[in-house]
């Protein structure tokens, strides 16, 4: 998938807005080429503020963008050129048409006409149908579509999606999966933000934590499921227990709702998971159980568990 | 240079204006004709010569002026402050394109449409004058130089202004009043000694006078003066701008 030397290279990036507040702390990140990059973190977490410098729209306070090696303040236009960006709100132009918008942007972007990209974009966001229709006159959804079409227009090598399915419904959001698959297919680096775990939990190939302006996190989204992702084995007991015997305290067992319920931490890819030995012993010691199941930990606990912790 | 993103701003920003053709058209024809009305019919009885021109005809450089100050002053930042105000801005931010760039899109746009205008004014005057140019090149040297100038002026403006109030305060507190005042409709020589000199300071009656030289040869000021001041005008819109794109002044974060 990468290949060597990233695409985007973020090297003690600071943002301090006007008023005093520092937005981003120092923050260095790679970005491979091809590959979809999900970038969490709660509200004000200073995603939106990364990407806006990265693409031209904020100044940076201090620290260097490089974009497959142009600096994006000094070779800008060869920065820009290959970077297509959504943004979080629903920014557009009121009284365009759908298709002269999107044309305009290729424009902007210094690409020559070119009516039968813009028609196949169109048609991928399946707005070809409203393509006569004004702005003003399309549903919220729509206007996303407009925005990513707009993005797409300059055939982007980089695309940035910010919150692109914050608002969306269920078949738009898997309309934008699917665009966001072809397009990485297509060779394109997708870098995404999302507050929908999910999400990045299906899309990603690796993964960025933000919180108060420090990345703490970037993993590759297997590798971080895998390490982070423990399972746990929930056990229905027939008969609550007062406490939990001294013959299984080597299993460090939790009591879960009641003390009817014991919960049992395993590493699936442990060489002994310790289940066989645990149900042993648990009927050496007596204990019955009427119901087992288990139980993977989502990427959204593991998300919860890092910000938590860092408060 | 990015061709292909100054003709986008430019021809989006014309077909802004196309969708409100009549309008655009029809508003300044109108009031064209009002000021004959007024001007020239009431008051011009009463002067009938102004140098040697009629007072009707005489009026006619004035007039376009006017117009082209307000037309140039509003489409521009229009132009520019609507995106800002609604967000679309974003995307000339993020866009490969100077400053340099940008400001040709969006202040040939602008300009284009006041030279038309006041193209219009001329064409309409003629219904109801006889309006005679003696120095033609001057005359569209001057229109082009004043349509720029106050476009760029308006580019700025629309820039600065982050209310509706700012937008609409500078033409009609400061520009139009300059104008009336800058001898749109009377000769500075009509006036006494003491504000013949207080207008010298107005910009205006610099451009006014220049370009009703090139009509009737008569001025308030040499020419070259007119030429040189409306010069430094386009000069200090351009430092000004380039300051603006430099470092993001209301544009970026
Ligand atoms: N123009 C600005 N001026 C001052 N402060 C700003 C500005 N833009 C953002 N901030 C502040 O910077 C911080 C980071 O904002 P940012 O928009 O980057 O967060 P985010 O991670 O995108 O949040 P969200 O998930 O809500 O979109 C916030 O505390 C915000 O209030
Ligand atoms: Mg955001």
């Amino acid at each position: 998938m990468s290949n060597g030397d990233p695409v985007i290279r973020i090297e003690n990036l600071c943002k301090i807005y006007a008023g005093d507040f520092e937005a981003l702390k120092d923050v260095s990140l790679d970005i491979m080429e091809g590959e979809i990059f999900a970038l969490l973190g709660p509200n004000g977490a200073g995603k939106s503020t990364l990407i806006n410098i990265v693409c031209g729209i904020v100044n940076k306070t201090s620290g260097r963008v490089l974009v497959n090696g142009y600096d994006n303040v000094e070779d800008f236009r060869q920065a820009r050129t290959q970077i297509g960006l959504v943004p979080q709100e629903l920014l557009t132009e009121t009284f365009e048409s759908v298709s002269s918008t999107t044309a305009f942007s290729r424009g902007l972007f210094g690409k020559s006409p070119d009516a039968d990209h813009i028609e196949k974009v169109l048609r991928s966001l399946h707005l070809w149908d409203k393509r006569d229709n004004v702005i003003l006159t399309l549903s919220g959804g729509m206007k996303r579509r407009v925005l990513i079409a707009k993005a797409l227009a300059h055939e982007p090598k980089i695309l940035f999606l910010d919150e692109p399915t914050a608002g969306v419904d269920v078949e738009l959001r898997q309309d934008m999966w699917e665009i966001v698959r072809e397009l990485r297919a297509s060779g394109v680096t997708v870098i995404l933000t999302t507050h929908y775990i999910e999400e990045a939990e299906q899309m990603a190939d690796r993964i960025g934590v933000i919180n108060h302006g420090e990345i703490i996190l970037v993993e590759e989204k297997a590798k971080l499921m895998r390490e982070l992702g423990k399972k746990q084995l929930f056990l229905e007991l027939d008969d609550a227990l007062e406490a939990i015997p001294e013959t299984l305290l080597s299993y460090h067992l939790q009591f879960g709702a009641s003390h009817s319920e014991l919960i049992y931490d395993y590493d699936t890819r442990a060489e002994h998971t310790g289940i066989t030995s645990l149900l042993g012993d648990l009927s050496l010691a007596g204990i019955r159980f009427h119901d087992v199941k288990t139980r993977q930990s989502s990427l959204e606990e593991i998300f919860v568990g890092l910000v938590k912790r860092q408060e | 240079m990015n061709w292909y993103g100054v003709r986008a701003i430019y021809r989006f920003e014309m077909a802004r204006w196309g969708r409100t053709f009549g309008q655009s058209i029809v508003a300044p024809v109108i009031s064209t004709s009002l000021y004959f009305v007024v001007f020239g019919a009431a008051i011009g009885s009463r002067i009938t010569e102004v140098d040697g021109v009629s007072y009707g005809a005489f009026i006619v450089p004035g007039l376009i002026m006017l117009m082209l100050l307000t037309e140039s002053i509003s489409n521009a930042s229009f132009g520019i402050y609507f995106p800002r105000y609604a967000g679309a801005i974003y995307e000339l931010l993020s866009a490969p394109i100077s400053s340099f760039e940008a400001t040709i899109g969006y202040v040939g746009a602008a300009a284009t449409k006041s030279i038309i205008i006041g193209l219009i004014i001329l064409v309409t005057s003629n219904l109801f004058v006889d309006v005679t140019i003696m120095h033609p090149y001057w005359m569209i040297a001057f229109l082009f130089l004043t349509a720029i100038t106050f476009s760029l002026f308006g580019f700025i403006l629309g820039i600065w202004a982050d209310n509706w109030e700012k937008l609409g305060v500078v033409p009609t507190l400061i520009v139009t009043p300059l104008t009336f005042l800058g001898g749109s409709f009377y000769s500075i020589s009509m006036l006494p000694e003491f504000w013949q000199k207080v207008t010298l300071f107005n910009p205006v009656v610099y451009l006014i006078s220049g370009f009703r030289w090139s009509f009737y040869e008569n001025a308030d000021v040499p020419v070259g003066l007119s030429l040189g001041i409306t010069a430094g005008f386009l000069v200090a819109c351009l430092v000004v701008i380039g300051w603006i794109f430099r470092t993001g002044y209301r544009l970026r974060a």
